[in-house]
């Protein structure tokens, strides 16, 4: 019998990878070419489209030849890609357009700043599911656009031409500017800011935001089902699937149902958790993305969190601080001692991300005394990536309603057997790592083996995934608690250590000043809305905010004993309008009492026993937690209905 | 006893003269500063490149000390690097064998479980890394005994088949280095056997082993001796790692 195989190819942000699977979902053969990067400014990264599909016309063969198979062996291929790099290229040529944007790349920082500020721009999280970052295609393809000349009016005919890497690749693959197909994939699509979650097509309404040609776009397929066939490099193979990189790394980890998550344990770190057929939007600072569509079954979606530095605190501990020789090398010195020893390492090298998103963040090491070694350093440094995928895991829990139950792993940082252990403690879930370590590859040959019928269904594939070790939890609560809370007291001393430019900076950073300085401005907003010619609905919008945000930052930052009394629903009455005098003495009760309690109470205990230091570097935190509230546009009657009863005063 | 032997003495001398110069000599300078043939001076320091401890320099074809002999007092294996250069290949030769896999290496007079990789069949498995086995009584065990004779056995005996003379435990070491393979038969545990093959790195140093083990009626055969499928997979997996640590003609 003749043997056959599904090829996959993983164009990842370093390399291509090309591997033949068996029909158990075993690696037959792997072949890997890097591409170069280039860097022509700070801050800008960027890829040669054409040198990545110079390299995939030559692993492809070669992965052929490695196992000496045939084009006819090969059932289908699988595409998993880095997502959201941005590829324009001329319809007619093949060219593409300059070099491609790469998803790392933050050139499009201040453009976003501009957009925030835009109207409509309050909907694209709700319409795409993502909220303006640098990440995503859509800003890129718009800044492509309005720097090149001519390239507009090109981009409108349809000559030009927008894709993410699978995009591209299957373009090139079945036939390139003789009839090659130009498509994308749902979870591809999902991370271009451009698809409307819900109906899984190009939003009008989007594409006016960023001022995108629809002409220009790639048709929406499903993750699984047959594009087309190549008829370059090796022809007569069937294009059957596509995946961004995570999604391909969910689906070869076979999180089919919800509540199912993994983790991919790398540089980074991405966490994604299947919450079924509807898309939950994240209020904890989780992103949502398609996590895959079959055929034409209903799309899967996903909670995405992803944790900027995990092995990359690693690398900065052996290349920065040279305590070790290679990576692994951390595990042996941190089994030097027992514990971290009261040390604690916040890696917020450039700001925290999910779920905290302070940019103005930047890392520290707390907790040192002269009892600290190098091996309680080491012990921080794998601690802090558990303690990162807890918060994680915690604001998606709290998103999705889900608990989670397992953690599936994997990842190069998968054989530390201390942070796998560490995991599992700090989570209070076993963590599990399954055989084929090469989750992204196998999860885009399990996507194309299923779309060409190889493989029957996913309760097939999943008799494929095997658990390769355990990691099961053994610490005693208590101690995570108290160690989980130090570690959050370790985040909270990061925020606002980048200041924000003296313009902005609010009158006085001790906190007292900062709390009173708030509470006037209440008063004197409550004073105005009195006045029936006031402009209400401006001033009350103002209210609303500023309330919210002072909320929020208090809860987070002060974190009082005695939280207060709820405001929401009187809030709301404000917001909504109906009967206003009589919603807005509610409200001002409700203010008063809090003005009250806190300046006779909290304030003077503040003053009491909290020193002049502590008291401004509380008060940065605090005004930087709020200026992010109030720039997530906290005070809409949406957020405050949806927060609810959580909001105390 | 032989008296010292020429060449070694040879080669030391180079070794001190490059080390005590400040830049790079050619073969001629050498040879001269030795008063050694030039054609002698050449094929040492041919045989000095190639483990590694002169390197060549490619324009001006001058030699200077290597990096291998820069790290020759710290080339000691770590036990989390040698699992995570190991664990693709483990994984593959528990995919392939269908058995749980172990890499052990040699701690105080025992084998320390580096890493394990359970039996894909999902069962109920814990992880055992980092418990001890015994030198003599397990296959992984009896090849880092075969290959390091600074090793020694507390012959305890586990089964009525544990060998438990120095002269057995001999015998069985060296027959392991004339197989390049270790069995073990219900040595350890009754009904338990395991098949493992040394792992070796730079310079061919055996630095661990590889195995496989599960219930005896599948790891061997009717006579007692290796299932030929698995021992040949645990063979492949230990060169494929061998050859990632930098052992080039295992």
């Amino acid at each position: 019998m003749v043997q056959r195989y599904v090829m996959s190819i993983d164009q990842g942000t370093t390399s291509t990878r090309c591997i033949l699977f068996d029909a158990r979902g075993r690696l037959v053969s792997v072949v890997q070419r890097e591409h170069q990067q280039h860097f022509p400014r700070p801050g800008w990264v960027e890829h040669d489209a054409t040198e990545i599909w110079r390299n995939v016309s030559r692993i492809v063969p070669q992965a052929l030849a490695d196992a000496g198979a045939t084009a006819e062996q090969v059932v289908g291929l699988g595409i998993a890609n880095q997502r959201e790099t941005t590829v324009l290229w001329d319809r007619r040529t093949g060219n593409p357009v300059g070099r491609a944007i790469v998803w790392q790349d933050t050139r499009t920082d201040a453009m976003l700043e501009q957009l925030a500020r835009e109207p409509g721009a309050d909907r694209v999280r709700q319409l795409c599911g993502l909220p303006l970052a640098t990440y995503f295609s859509a800003p890129r393809i718009r800044w492509l656009l309005e720097r090149t000349p001519g390239l507009r009016e090109r981009a409108e005919r349809g000559d030009v031409l927008f894709g993410t890497i699978e995009s591209w690749l299957i373009w090139n693959l079945t036939g390139g500017a003789e009839g090659g197909v130009h498509v994308t994939d749902v979870t591809n699509a999902s991370r271009t800011m451009l698809m409307n979650l819900r109906t899984l097509s190009w939003d009008d309404e989007l594409l006016d935001f960023f001022d995108v040609p629809r002409a220009m776009l790639p048709e929406i397929r499903s993750s699984t089902e047959v594009y087309g066939t190549t008829s370059r490099v090796v022809p007569g193979i069937r294009i059957a699937a596509a995946l961004g990189d995570q999604q391909a790394a969910l689906f070869g980890q076979t999180c089919f149902a919800p509540g199912e998550a993994k983790c991919t344990y790398g540089t980074g770190s991405f966490l994604l958790l299947n919450t079924g057929p509807t898309p939950v939007l994240s209020t904890h600072g989780m992103l949502t993305t398609v996590g895959f569509k079959i055929g034409d079954e209903p799309a899967v979606y996903a909670l995405e969190g992803s944790i900027a530095v995990t092995g990359s605190l690693v690398q900065w501990f052996r290349d920065g601080l040279e305590l070790i020789g290679s990576a692994p090398e951390i595990e042996t010195l941190a089994r030097t001692v027992e514990d971290n020893g009261g040390c604690y390492i916040v890696p917020a090298f450039s700001g925290l991300f999910a779920p905290h998103w302070h940019s103005e963040a930047r890392g520290v090491i707390a907790g040192l005394t002269s009892y600290i070694t190098k091996g309680h350093l080491a012990r921080a440094v794998l601690e802090a990536t558990g303690w990162q995928t807890r918060e994680v895991v915690d604001a998606m829990n709290a998103d999705s309603g889900l608990a989670l139950t397992t953690l599936k792993v994997d990842g190069g940082m998968t054989a530390d057997n201390l942070l796998m252990q560490c995991i599992a403690d700090v989570l209070d879930v076993p963590v599990v790592r399954p055989m084929v370590a090469e989750t992204v590859s196998l999860g885009a040959a399990y996507a194309a083996g299923l779309s060409v019928g190889y493989w029957p269904d996913l309760e097939g594939l999943r008799r494929n995934w095997h658990r390769a070790g355990q990691w099961l939890p053994a610490m005693d609560p208590a101690r995570r608690d108290s160690e989980y809370a130090h570690w959050r007291q370790a985040v909270e001393l990061t925020f606002g250590w980048m200041r924000p430019a003296p313009a902005a900076a609010a009158p006085g950073s001790d906190l007292v000043e900062v709390l009173l300085a708030d509470h006037r401005r209440f008063e004197q907003l409550l004073r105005d809305l009195r006045n029936t010619e006031a402009d209400r609905p401006a001033l009350v919008a103002e209210l609303s905010s500023l309330l919210v945000a002072h909320a929020t930052a208090t809860e987070r930052i002060v974190r009082p004993a005695d939280p207060g009394g709820t405001f929401a629903e009187d809030l709301l009455a404000v917001l909504d309008g109906n009967d206003f005098e009589k919603a807005l003495l509610r409200l001002e009760n409700v203010v008063d009492a809090h003005v009250r309690g806190e300046e006779r109470g909290l304030l003077n205990e503040l003053r009491r026993t909290t020193s002049t230091s502590d008291r401004t570097g509380l008060g940065r935190a605090f005004v930087a937690e709020r200026r992010r509230q109030l720039d997530l546009d906290c005070g809409n009657a949406a957020h405050v209905r949806e927060l609810g009863d959580r909001l105390k005063l | 006893m032989p008296g010292p032997i020429q060449s070694i003495e040879r080669a030391a001398a180079i070794l001190r003269l490059l080390a005590r110069g400040s830049g790079r000599l050619g073969v001629g300078e050498i040879a001269e500063s030795l008063e050694l043939a030039k054609g002698t001076a050449h094929g040492i320091l041919r045989t000095l490149q190639g483990v590694g401890f002169v390197e060549q320099d490619r324009d001006s074809g001058k030699y200077q000390l290597g990096a291998a002999l820069l790290h020759l007092g710290t080339s000691y294996l770590d036990v989390n690097e040698l699992r995570s250069r190991a664990i693709n290949w483990a994984d593959a030769l528990a995919s392939r064998s269908g058995e749980a896999v172990r890499i052990g290496a040699p701690l105080e007079g025992r084998v320390l479980v580096v890493h394990h990789v359970f039996r894909p069949d999902d069962s109920l498995q814990s992880l055992d890394v980092g418990t001890l086995l015994p030198l003599h009584a397990t296959a992984l065990g009896k090849v880092l005994l075969a290959y390091d004779t600074t090793l020694k056995a507390a012959p305890e005996p586990y089964t009525r088949r544990t060998l438990v003379t120095q002269t057995a435990i001999k015998r069985a070491c060296a027959k392991v280095r004339e197989a390049g393979w270790a069995v073990e038969n219900g040595e350890m545990i009754s009904g338990e056997a395991g098949i493992a093959a040394p792992i070796r790195g730079h310079g061919g140093i055996v630095v661990g082993a590889i195995g496989v083990s599960g219930a005896v009626e599948r790891i061997c055969e009717p006579d007692g001796g290796p299932s030929p499928r698995l021992l040949s997979h645990v063979r492949d997996a230990a060169r494929a790692v061998s050859r990632d640590l930098g052992a080039s003609r295992w």
